[in-house]
């Protein structure tokens, strides 16, 4: 049997197939502005026997292609539990939503925080800051660990952050510097939802942030506790997804 | 609509075209989140009835009272207590709060980081779309939270009767001492607003009719322990929110009637949901009409809302006022004791209120806790942290959720009510 599970995302859509609990295919591709047929052209030609469906356009999903979902906070879980040995705590920041998601020792969620309305401190944040400083996303954490002092971004709202950039830069301060003040800020927001939720076990950290080294390291100093990011970070969801189409018997 | 409702809101003082348009939104909500539910008891087709009159027939009743000579008082809050109204011979109406109207107005009199009920209080004014408002004879205020506190200065700008009620802060003898005397002090306004002296068996009569409609409910809420649960947690708030601005006789057989379907759905096994549903305790901040919004979000997952610790719920109809005192002064005492017990935030320490939410998730069989805080609302807020704590201390899983009355986080609150609910179902 073949189970697919496809995570529509706010920035990115991500499929993975399994057969025998192998994966056997996984896609990405942006969500754009149409992500129902963006999620189309992704399963293309792909073979499965079922599919669920995660994220935030799962409710859309469900309706266009007639498939079961599950939330990403539950995907995550289940997608995280199946990479690691004895996983605690999960950490996932996408787009738009910061989760921070606690498991017992048998894989059951306990508890969870997440951001409410707005997008401060998450994958969006970053993007629209590296912007604002001249950075590809993929420069920015690493244009980040080179920078020295410790400069402090106060704001975590995305309009204002920017504002403040921009005095810093009027300033003459190190893009650099401002780069890593700004990664603090979002590390900082992540660590409040963590220590929310968790005791002190290790962390898997999933998302298209956990791609920042910048972030994982701060992540690591200032938790004292061991980061791990899994191969593919963007997968997790779907992964989970496919593993629980596996479930749905 | 008919003409004779378009005339009396003109004549009101009401803004018809915003109004129209107030109708027409909360009309769409209502098909929405309530028509669209299945399996519903045939007796909430009186509650149907109910909203889609709800800015005319009650209006139009409350116009009639006081052609009649009686006196309409406009609240918001449960401290205010209806049994001096009545017996004053006037009738005591929940005021619009629970929809966003005319905010740009609002916020030229309230801080932006003010509470939603408390914005939407002034915006129902500014916007002219309230008729129970702009129909009652004395606004009473009442000093609860600082927000309210506060607000009521402006308030008492733009609208011309307002009376302004302290409330107690401490569950101590001076705090009872300073609710009895409100009380005395509220008696005698309505009694110089009503020409009508408050006397003993005046408040006899008044209290029988209010302990009876708390009974009604009472009974409504015992009949939702089981499972599977014969009433929507949406339809249970309806109830509870009606509550506060129908006639309270035909209230009371409305929702005896309500409740004697329900006895008999019970016995049939048969339910608003499914047997095994996962059975949801709402906690926290009142829901005034017509904020439905995280009922609908919870039920709409598949789970069902079996009881609502909640001013708009128990909170606010708990406890019978004691009817066996024979002069005006026992029974005053009687009142002044009952509303005494209610557990709101605003007083502290307020060790009631946790109590009551560990016995109602037992009573109520419930597998979860949600609990709803109005963002900018201090004392739910502050409370649901240690609320929260107590209750996973006891292994109960609970969920915080801050909101306000916009549509715009319903994204993000259905991921995180899911979420919840998934959490409970494995």
């Amino acid at each position: 049997m073949r189970y697919a599970g496809i995570d529509i995302g706010s920035r990115t859509i991500e499929l993975v197939v399994l057969k025998d609990l192998e994966i056997i295919e996984k896609r990405q591709t942006d969500t754009g502005f149409d992500p129902m047929t963006r999620a189309g052209e992704l399963l293309d030609g792909l073979e499965y026997d079922r599919i669920l469906a995660t994220g935030y356009g799962r409710n859309l999903f469900e309706i266009s292609f007639d498939a079961p979902t599950v939330t990403e906070i539950k995907a995550y879980g289940v997608g995280a539990g199946s990479l690691f040995h004895n996983v605690g705590t999960i950490l996932d920041i996408g787009g738009q939503d910061t989760k921070a998601i606690a498991l017992n020792e048998n894989g059951k969620i306990t508890k969870f925080e997440m951001n409410d309305r707005c997008a401060a401190g998450t994958g969006k944040f970053l993007e629209i800051m590296a912007r604002s400083l001249g950075y590809t996303i993929d420069q920015f954490g690493t244009e980040a660990l080179k920078a020295t002092k410790n400069l402090q971004i106060n704001s975590m709202c995305t309009v204002f952050a920017e504002s403040e950039v921009t005095s810093l830069v009027a300033k003459g301060e190190d893009p650099q510097e401002i780069a890593l003040g700004l990664h603090r800020s979002v590390v900082r927001r992540a660590v409040g939802m963590l220590k929310r939720v968790s005791a002190d076990n290790d962390i898997v950290f999933a998302g298209g942030v956990a791609k920042n080294p910048c972030i994982r390291r701060l992540l690591e100093e200032t938790l004292k506790r061991q980061v791990l990011v899994p191969e593919d970070p963007q997968m997790v969801g779907a992964l989970g997804a496919a593993l629980l189409a596996g479930e749905n018997k | 609509m008919s003409d004779d409702y378009r005339n009396m809101w003109r004549d009101l003082g009401l803004d018809l075209k915003a109004h129209d348009m107030l109708l027409e939104i909360l009309g769409k909500a209502y098909q929405d989140i309530y028509l669209a539910q299945k399996d519903r008891p045939e007796q909430m087709g009186y509650f149907d009835f109910v909203m889609s009159e709800v800015h005319g027939l009650r209006v139009k009743e409350l116009m009639d009272e006081k052609a009649a000579g009686r006196k309409i008082i406009g609240s918001y809050c449960v401290f205010v207590p209806e049994e001096i109204a009545l017996a004053g011979n006037a009738t005591l109406v929940g005021l619009c709060s629970g929809a966003d109207f005319a905010m740009e107005e609002v916020e030229k009199l309230l801080p932006r980081n003010t509470c939603a009920l408390i914005k939407s209080t002034f915006g129902f004014k500014l916007g002219k779309v309230c008729p129970y408002l702009e129909a009652a004879d004395m606004i009473v205020g009442e000093n609860t939270c600082d927000g309210k506190k506060k607000a009521y200065e402006s308030l008492n700008d733009i609208v011309p009767n307002l009376y302004v009620m302290d409330i107690p802060q401490m569950k101590t003898e001076p705090g009872r001492s300073l609710l009895k005397a409100e009380y005395y002090r509220f008696k005698e306004a309505v009694e110089n607003l009503s020409g009508v002296k408050i006397d003993a068996a005046g408040l006899k009569k008044s209290i029988e009719m209010v302990n009876n409609k708390r009974k009604a409910i009472h009974r409504l809420y015992s009949l939702r322990k089981a499972d599977p649960a014969p009433i929507s947690g949406l339809d249970a708030l309806l109830a509870n929110q009606v509550f506060f601005y129908d006639n309270p006789v035909r209230f009371t057989e409305s929702v005896n009637k309500v409740c004697d379907e329900l006895e008999s759905r019970i016995e049939k096994k048969s339910g608003a949901f499914p047997e095994g549903a996962p059975r949801i305790l709402m906690s926290g901040c009142p829901m005034a009409v017509p904020n439905w919004k995280l009922p609908w979000i919870v039920e709409t997952t598949g789970a069902v809302i079996v009881g609502e610790e909640s001013c708009v719920g128990e909170r606010g109809s708990r406890n019978l006022t004691d009817d066996s005192g024979g002069t005006a002064e026992e029974l005053m005492d009687a009142v002044v004791d009952r509303y005494f017990n209610i557990d709101c935030a605003i007083f502290t320490p307020n060790p009631d209120r946790l109590n009551h939410i560990i016995q109602m998730y037992k009573e109520y069989r419930a597998d979860g806790v949600i609990h709803f805080g109005l963002q900018f609302c201090q004392p739910y807020l502050m409370e649901a942290i240690p609320v929260e704590k107590a209750l996973e201390s006891k292994n109960i899983p609970v969920l915080r959720i801050e909101t306000d009355y916009s549509m715009e986080d319903v994204g993000q609150l259905k991921t995180r009510v899911e979420a919840f609910v998934e959490m409970l179902k494995s």
